[in-house]
């Protein structure tokens, strides 16, 4: 394929205590494609998102972004560095609109200090402005804007999520990481959520996406990795993963898979 | 309907802001009837909202719970104290001295900030109560071996306000009316009070203003989303702690009198109670906090004895004893009836232009 690398994870490992939360994990992320992550319940999914974007630290192992690497880089570099990520349990600014939710996601991209805000120049109100247009933009681009004046609070829990994944996008990342993003959508908002996602890649952002609901994941990655117990287990197409034996085994227990095993 | 626009601010609006201006130019007058003690009384207001304004960007907006805030205030007064006074010989004039303060606030305002990034809430509160009173203490005890600050005694004789000859101690006729002290000061002060008034509407309103606010309702999303924390929460404790240090300057110079007692922890909670009160991180809020704080126990002392007197031919309970007890009932029932404060923050709305033109 030629695809160019935009993430390269090599042998990443990270313990809490007694457990090994994530163990000698690689994989690569192409430019361009929809990358899933999955795997049963406590299979180190949000572990590793948490060390990809600087929440912790990796007892091992390296991330390479974009050809540079990401070692020991606090969460608010990262982001600096174009991985924008949403939260499993929605993590949005509650108490201010939507709006303001997005355009604080414009900070890392704009400058304006406590001079500006204070004198209101020219620049600094030509960069509000654009902030705020911008931010208007994503939401109607995630199609929530006609709640940009709500707060994030009131917001339903599909518009929330949708919601996180704009100030994700605002904050214009390379590579959007999103923690189950259809946790909690009904049949038709994961439809739209399948759609939204297909759009941000041909818009060029490369996604990272962990998520439970199969059938979402397997018509929109183009490549799967399976973790279990903090290790891969399997990595390749939807397909590819969806007949893995080990993948069968981690998601329904071994004993079933020895009986597959013996059926066939 | 009035829609905001960018060129002309509807003539109802204006009207407004000059009734406003009016009824604040005449006050001092009106309050100078009564008597001149209640002129000072409006200063104090103006000052107590220039420190809950300054609390208010670290507690309101960043949500940093910080229980040691008059040190910043304490910073700014000795500032003044020592650097226009006969103290150490030193007169220097006011507007030199402020802007010192405020800088020196400010670093204070790191000292502090920087050793506690980690924490928040409680802990917080802890610390910063600390810090609150190890500046007072020191203050207190800078009196040996070297005398700096004068001890438990204070320092006085310090220089008022002075431009030039005109001097804002004394009584003076101008164009035929006579302003007292206090009034002239009421003047000067509601300048600076505007100016500061305007300076947190601008910061609250900013790109900045929203990376506090990010941290205050989550920290953790807001370094995901790129904000550098440390750096906008120690800018946090510089910006509010220097607004602390011109209230205290200018404390100082209306006093002409400082000494540690005024920056004990009752003052750091009264000032505390003022945003609460008013309306965690809504500027009209902290400032509605910050004047019926200062006027109601004033208003208290004044009637409390007449009013025994009236009712009951005698005065039972001691109008200081009847001023603490109502203020403090006073304080519970408003944070039973509306917990968010008298005047809570609403949506701030945003009409943009792509909205209009093209929903």
């Amino acid at each position: 394929m030629g695809a160019l690398a935009l993430l390269v994870a090599k042998n990443i490992s990270k313990r809490f205590g007694g457990v090994q939360a994530l163990g000698d994990v690689s994989f690569t992320i192409n430019q361009g494609e929809i990358y899933g992550l999955i795997g049963p319940n406590g299979a180190g999914k949000t572990s590793l998102f948490n060390v990809l974007t600087g929440i912790y630290d990796p007892d091992d192992g390296s991330f390479m972004f974009g050809g540079e690497p990401l070692d020991h880089m606090k969460p608010n570099q990262v982001a600096e560095r174009g991985i924008a990520r949403t939260f499993q349990n929605i993590r949005l600014f509650q108490n201010l609109s939507a709006l303001e939710n997005v355009m604080i996601g414009r900070h890392v991209r704009t400058k304006a200090g406590v001079f500006g805000a204070i004198l209101r120049d020219k620049g600094t109100l030509a960069e509000e402005a654009a902030i705020e247009k911008r931010s208007y933009e994503l939401l109607e681009y995630v199609g929530v804007a006609k709640r940009a004046n709500d707060l994030a609070k009131h917001l339903a829990y599909g518009d929330q999520r949708r919601l996180e994944i704009a100030r994700a996008l605002a904050t214009e990342p390379k590579l959007l990481a999103l923690d189950e993003p259809a946790a909690g959508m009904n049949a038709t908002e994961t439809q739209a959520l399948k759609r939204l996602l297909e759009e941000i890649r041909r818009d060029g952002t490369t996604i990272l996406l962990i998520e439970h609901d199969m059938k979402l994941v397997m018509s929109v990655c183009d490549r799967v990795l399976v973790l279990d117990y903090g290790r891969k287990i399997a990595e390749g197409s939807a397909a590819e993963v969806q007949n893995d034996p080990k993948v069968i085994a981690a998601y329904l227990g071994s004993d079933v898979a020895l009986n597959l095993k013996g059926a066939a | 309907m009035t829609r905001r626009r960018k060129t002309g601010i509807p003539a109802k609006a204006w009207a407004g802001v000059a009734l406003v201006a009016v009824a604040l130019a005449l006050l001092p007058f009106v309050a100078g009837l009564v008597g001149q003690t209640w002129v000072r009384i409006l200063n104090f207001a103006m000052i107590y909202i220039m420190l809950a304004l300054g609390l208010n960007i670290v507690v309101g907006f960043a949500g940093l719970l910080d229980l040691g805030y008059i040190a910043f205030y304490a910073v700014g007064a000795y500032m003044y104290a020592l650097l226009a006074s006969p103290h150490f010989n030193i007169h220097l004039p006011f507007w030199v001295i402020l802007p010192m303060g405020a800088a020196l606030a400010c670093i204070f305002g790191v000292l502090l900030g920087a050793p506690t990034l980690k924490l928040r809430g409680d802990y917080l509160a802890i610390v910063t109560l600390g810090f609150g009173e190890i500046i007072r203490i020191f203050l207190n005890n800078l009196n040996a071996p070297i005398n700096i600050t004068s001890g438990p005694q204070g320092i006085n004789l310090i220089d008022p306000f002075r431009i030039d000859g005109f001097s804002f101690s004394r009584t003076q006729s101008i164009l035929g009316v006579a302003f007292s002290g206090p009034q002239k000061y009421y003047y000067m002060l509601l300048l600076i009070t505007i100016a500061v008034i305007v300076v947190n509407l601008r910061l609250q309103n900013s790109r900045l203003g929203r990376a506090w606010e990010a941290i205050r309702e989550d920290e953790v999303a807001a370094k995901a989303m790129g904000i550098n924390t440390r750096n906008v929460k120690l800018l946090a404790f510089a910006m509010g702690a220097s607004f602390g240090g011109v209230a205290g300057g200018i404390f100082s110079a209306t006093q002409e009198f400082v000494s540690p007692e005024s920056f004990g922890l009752f003052e750091s909670i009264i000032v505390l109670a003022m945003v609460v009160l008013g309306g965690m991180g809504n500027i009209p809020g902290v400032i509605l906090g910050a004047v019926l704080l200062t006027l109601l126990p004033e208003f208290l002392r004044a009637t409390m004895e007449p009013l025994q007197n009236a009712l009951f031919g005698r005065v039972l309970l001691d109008a200081e004893t009847v001023r603490l007890l109502v203020f403090g009932i006073a304080l519970v029932v408003i944070m039973l009836y509306r917990p968010a404060g008298l005047w809570p923050s609403a949506v701030r709305k945003r009409e943009l232009e792509s909205a209009k033109t093209g929903g």
